[in-house]
């Protein structure tokens, strides 16, 4: 009789490497949030209607009165990049809310009783929100077509506002996970969520460029994430005279952010079941 | 009934002759949530290939024993070891030996039932050319293969529960956790999990660990039980003996009242209440 034997029913015969196995259940996480968005795209539908607003009724207002100065581009091309980066981060910034819900129903506990690496729990999370980032970044594209905002349309920058589209998502979906496993519960976490969007937008080049800024606004949007992710994006659809840093320093600040914050998600995730 | 539970007893007397080892150990596990003691210095020994029941009133420290057992919870004193791996030692080889259906819903109502045991089974690593077969077995073994390719939010609650033990033994664990595994259930539906429970052990050699509630879930299923009061330990016997130990016509329930010192539904809080209601709606 083989019962008390531990370890003999061992499902995992062959030791896979720790990266490949990492790569497989990140890719595994990633591909049923994919499914499940294509499965009821209403939520990306929805979300499409207000970057759409921002930019053709305040895009259209500022741009006649004006009122912000942009240098030779229109003021509707210089805020195309930065609706793009806000509708990133409006619709990343809540997908915490999926976490608690995945909580409160027993997912989470079920993921972290797997062997699974936690890291990579986060990690396909975050590619899922990068499909989310990928999917506003075409939407702002069909409506600077429809409107003839004067952006670049080379293969290669549009490929580059996808890629940074992405990342910006996985970071402030990122961010929102930690701040779910540290609320752990929906009501606190509209509160956090609503208190954290506007500041981090406002604080930004998003909509006017920091040269405008008082002083003490300049400081916080040099340590806002955003600023990096508009100032990248700006830079790839109108062109590198209107960004304040490379793209290099731009995608390098974001993407250390995005490996800082996924070290804090995993570490804090396990503490949401306790 | 008598049939299953002489199979039950004989799988006990060949795990327990078998040696010093068991599938799950307990020294003094205790953990503190601040003034309050969830689980208070429980030990226990689960022979392999047992089915045991954790028994006691919502908020007796139920939970807390099977979240520590599985890894999610850390205990704050004492040790324990499950598959022959010490829990706060070896947590990562403690996980590739266990499954754990939790109480409330964890089943992807999203996603079809193929594709909650496709995840599961990436997640427990099982090798690609394995993966197929594997779920095909599972689906079939929980009566489920002709709803592989349905959504699960338009599964029967009986059919969830199944979906979810399918997903927890895919990797074919030693040790195999439900916390509440009837929480919310019709009687018929009730009697299916049971009886896959029951196969499962005898197919697979799983040893089993329920929480329950439930006086004829302890009663048909387990083989041995511990009474759970106020997070210690009350008794630990089978059934019978713990209702010949408090009298000669006693009932399991009697055996309940008498060691946990009240009702069934006496403890428990408001976020406790809440959890069950939720659970048993959603599965009802």
């Amino acid at each position: 009789m083989t019962y008390a034997q531990p370890g003999a029913q061992l499902a995992v015969s062959a030791e896979p490497s720790a990266v490949y196995s990492f790569f497989r259940e990140t890719a595994a996480i990633a591909e049923i949030e994919l499914k499940k968005l294509l499965r009821d795209p209403t939520e990306v539908l929805s979300r499409a209607v207000q970057p759409v607003l921002w930019i053709v009724i305040f895009g259209n207002v500022f741009s006649r009165v004006r009122a912000i100065p942009t240098g030779n581009v229109s003021y509707v091309a210089f805020m195309t990049p930065g609706i793009l980066a806000q509708s990133v981060l409006f619709v990343a910034i809540f997908y915490g809310i999926a976490v608690i819900w995945e909580r409160d129903l027993g997912i989470v506990h079920k993921m972290l009783v797997s062997p699974a690496h936690r890291s990579a729990l986060v990690y396909g999370k975050a590619a899922s929100a990068g499909f989310r980032g990928a999917i506003q970044a075409t939407i702002i594209y069909i409506v600077a077509f429809l409107m003839r905002i004067p952006i670049r349309w080379t293969p290669l920058s549009i490929l580059g506002v996808l890629f940074g589209a992405m990342l910006g998502s996985a970071i402030f979906a990122t961010f929102s996970f930690i701040i779910a496993c540290l609320v752990k519960s929906r009501e606190r976490f509209m509160g956090v969520g609503q208190l954290m969007t506007m500041p981090l937008f406002f604080a930004s080049n998003a909509i006017y460029p920091i040269a405008i800024m008082p002083h003490w606004l300049r400081v916080v949007a040099f340590l806002n994430p955003l600023t990096y992710l508009v100032d990248a994006l700006r830079s790839l659809m109108i062109g590198p005279g209107q960004s304040s840093h490379s793209l290099f320093t731009n995608f390098g600040v974001i993407g250390v952010i995005f490996v800082i914050l996924a070290a804090i998600a995993t570490k804090l995730y396990p503490t949401l079941v306790r | 009934m008598s049939t299953l539970n002489s199979d039950v007893t004989n799988a006990v007397e060949i795990a327990s002759s078998g040696g010093e080892s068991f599938a799950i150990e307990t020294f003094g596990l205790t953990r503190r949530f601040g003034d309050l003691t969830a689980a208070n210095h429980v030990s226990l020994r689960v022979p392999y290939g047992s089915i045991f029941g954790l028994l006691g009133p919502n908020g007796a420290g139920k939970s807390t024993i099977i979240k520590m057992l599985t890894t999610l919870l850390e205990p704050s004193e004492g040790t324990a070891s499950v598959a022959g791996f010490d829990i706060v030692k070896a947590p990562s080889q403690v996980r590739r030996r266990i499954g754990y259906v939790p109480q409330a819903l964890s089943a992807d109502g999203a996603l079809t039932g193929y594709e909650n045991l496709d995840l599961s089974a990436k997640l427990y690593g099982i090798a690609r050319a394995e993966r197929k077969q594997r779920i095909a077995d599972a689906l079939q073994f929980m009566g489920l293969t002709d709803f592989g390719r349905k959504l699960v939010k338009t599964f029967s609650g009986g059919m969830i529960r199944r979906l979810e033990i399918a997903q927890a033994m895919l990797h074919r664990p030693t040790v195999l956790f439900l916390d509440e595994p009837t929480i919310g259930l019709d009687p018929v539906a009730r009697r299916s999990v049971w009886e896959r429970l029951v196969e499962l052990r005898a197919n697979f050699h799983m040893t089993v660990l329920i929480t329950t509630h439930g006086m004829d879930e302890a009663e048909e299923l387990c083989d041995r039980l511990a009474i759970m009061h106020l997070g210690k330990i009350a008794a630990v016997g089978n059934p019978v003996d713990l209702k010949a130990s408090v009298g000669p016509e006693a009932t399991l329930d009697d055996v309940f009242v008498h060691y946990s010192g009240g009702t069934i539904q006496e403890e428990g809080n408001y976020r406790d209440v809440r959890a069950t209601r939720r659970t048993a709606s959603r599965l009802g």
